[in-house]
């Protein structure tokens, strides 16, 4: 067994693919706690079908995938949490619109120019045994960014996640730090992608959150616990691919899925 | 949103002020002002634009016509709110001192919570009682703790102002009277208190001033002032008329 994990892990496309999978998965799960607790877990969701649509635009259009979509994420994580503020618009069919509408965009474009690529279909299911080097550099710089914004801004994220009216009293500029909360969680996605494929990460922003709600209670401890259920399940979830053969982003959801029913159990009989 | 005038005697002040809510008119031409000591209630049916006046008077909400004007030295970071508790609280992972500490963040880009600070949380908790809970859970306390927990939280903040929006609602009669024991005596410390009631004998019996608004001021002054005028008859009149339905 530590004979065969070592084996793997001798290999540069696994390890990059540790690297990667695990640094996407610890920034998105401190994001997630803030998104989960104000009600935006849907927005991950919705942002990596826009991704997706954006994605597909820029293949058959060109152009740079991730140069083309970062923007459009970025702006459509503004645009979705101003709408889900607004008391006018009803924020969840909102999110659901613009995601279909993307994707349907996406598939259609797909459609015109001749069908599915392997280029597209990577981006649907996730390519981690596929990194490239610049896809190792711009894990490790986003994640980098990701959490030294995070630990700056800790306690204002957790004031402002906790309540909004509160913080704008007294002073903290609430708007800014949800701009900012929004941009880096559509750079999270957009480099998710690549990891778990568009379907399924938005699992990696709700599942740790949801889990460490129900065994934690202080805000910071739900963070950390976050971070390293969502790491530890990328490791185990690569492994277990490189092991039984699996789709690596689904084994590092259902491993996700496992703890968060264990997590439901502990916090009953606990 | 908030003009600040330093030659301004009063702490706040509102001038010809108008606010719209969901696209409609809630307020119109509102003028009063609060000053260092007082203890102002809000009165007035629901609907009347009592919360949303508070909003404003906090920068959350743009006015649509007039201005806010906050003299006096006043600034945001001296200001304690204390809102209506939100769906989103009532599930939130936060232990006590987390969320008290969140009340020193006003103000400066600080990263981190300095000695001072917990210093500040450590006194305000123990003004208000909660010590003994700091490492509880939020979402496990009862609503009376958990109003108390916001409460030291917006003393932390409260440096010289501290506005209520309903501080008592869905707590029971003895927690209640605690509750206002402890704003007068925030009252008598020196803080100005701003409250929204819907609690009318409570309103007269611990207030100094008193706004009463229906879409515009029907009546500000002195709560001894209010007792006499016809704007207070109609309106005790209209409650008594609701508890005997």
């Amino acid at each position: 067994m530590i004979d065969m994990l070592l084996r793997y892990l001798s290999y540069g496309f696994v390890r990059n693919a540790l690297i990667v999978g695990c640094l996407v998965a610890l920034c998105s799960s401190v994001l997630g706690v803030s998104l989960v607790l104000r009600r935006y877990s849907m927005i991950g969701d919705g942002l990596s079908h826009v991704a997706f649509g954006a994605i597909a635009v820029a293949t058959v259009a060109g152009m740079a995938p991730l140069a083309f979509s970062v923007p459009v994420v970025v702006l459509s994580a503004i645009l979705l949490l101003r709408i889900s503020d607004s008391s006018r618009i009803s924020g969840d069919s909102a999110i659901a619109m613009i995601s279909s509408g993307a994707l349907a965009l996406g598939v259609c474009v797909i459609s015109v120019s001749g069908g599915v690529n392997s280029d597209i279909s990577s981006y649907m299911f996730g390519s981690i045994n596929a990194m490239s080097r610049s896809d190792v550099i711009l894990a490790i710089s986003l994640s980098a960014a990701v959490l030294i914004i995070y630990l700056l801004f800790f306690n204002r994220i957790f004031a402002v996640t906790f309540d909004e009216s509160f913080s704008g009293a007294t002073g903290i500029k609430t708007k800014a730090y949800k701009m900012l909360i929004a941009t880096v969680s559509g750079l999270t996605v957009v480099v998710g992608m690549r990891v778990m494929g568009a379907l399924l990460i938005s699992a990696l922003i709700i599942f740790p959150a949801l889990t460490s709600m129900r065994l934690f209670k202080s805000f910071r401890a739900v963070v950390l616990s976050s971070a390293v259920i969502s790491v530890l399940c990328s490791f185990g979830g690569i492994m277990a691919a490189c092991f039984f053969d699996l789709p690596t982003g689904a084994a590092i959801v259902v491993l996700n899925g496992i703890l968060f029913l264990l997590s439901l159990a502990v916090s009953r009989f606990v | 949103m908030i003009n600040f005038d330093r030659s301004s005697p009063h702490l706040m002040e509102a001038k010809d002020l108008c606010l719209a809510y969901d696209g409609r008119m809630v307020l119109c031409e509102v003028d009063f002002h609060i000053d260092a000591g007082d203890y102002l209630c809000i009165l007035g049916e629901n609907g009347s634009g009592k919360s949303t006046l508070l909003k404003a008077l906090l920068g959350l909400k743009a006015p649509t016509d007039g201005k806010i004007i906050y003299g006096a030295g006043l600034t945001q970071s001296l200001v304690g709110y204390l809102p209506q508790q939100t769906q989103i609280q009532k599930d939130f992972p936060a232990s006590v001192r987390e969320v008290v500490l969140s009340g020193c963040l006003g103000g400066g880009f600080f990263p981190f919570y300095r000695a001072a600070d917990k210093k500040k949380a450590q006194d305000a908790m123990e003004k208000m009682g909660i010590s003994h809970l700091a490492t509880r859970c939020y979402r496990e306390l009862s609503g009376g703790q958990q109003q108390r927990v916001l409460l030291a939280r917006a003393l932390c903040a409260a440096g010289k102002i501290l506005l209520l929006d309903e501080p008592v609602s869905g707590l029971d009669v003895g927690v209640t009277k605690e509750m206002y024991g402890i704003i007068s005596e925030i009252n008598r410390s020196g803080v100005s208190v701003v409250m929204v009631s819907h609690d009318l004998d409570a309103a007269l019996k611990y207030s100094s001033r008193v706004l009463h608004l229906d879409h515009t001021v029907k009546f500000f002054g002195d709560t001894s002032d209010y007792l006499r005028s016809s704007v207070f008859e109609r309106f005790s009149a209209g409650k008594g008329g609701e508890k005997n339905d």
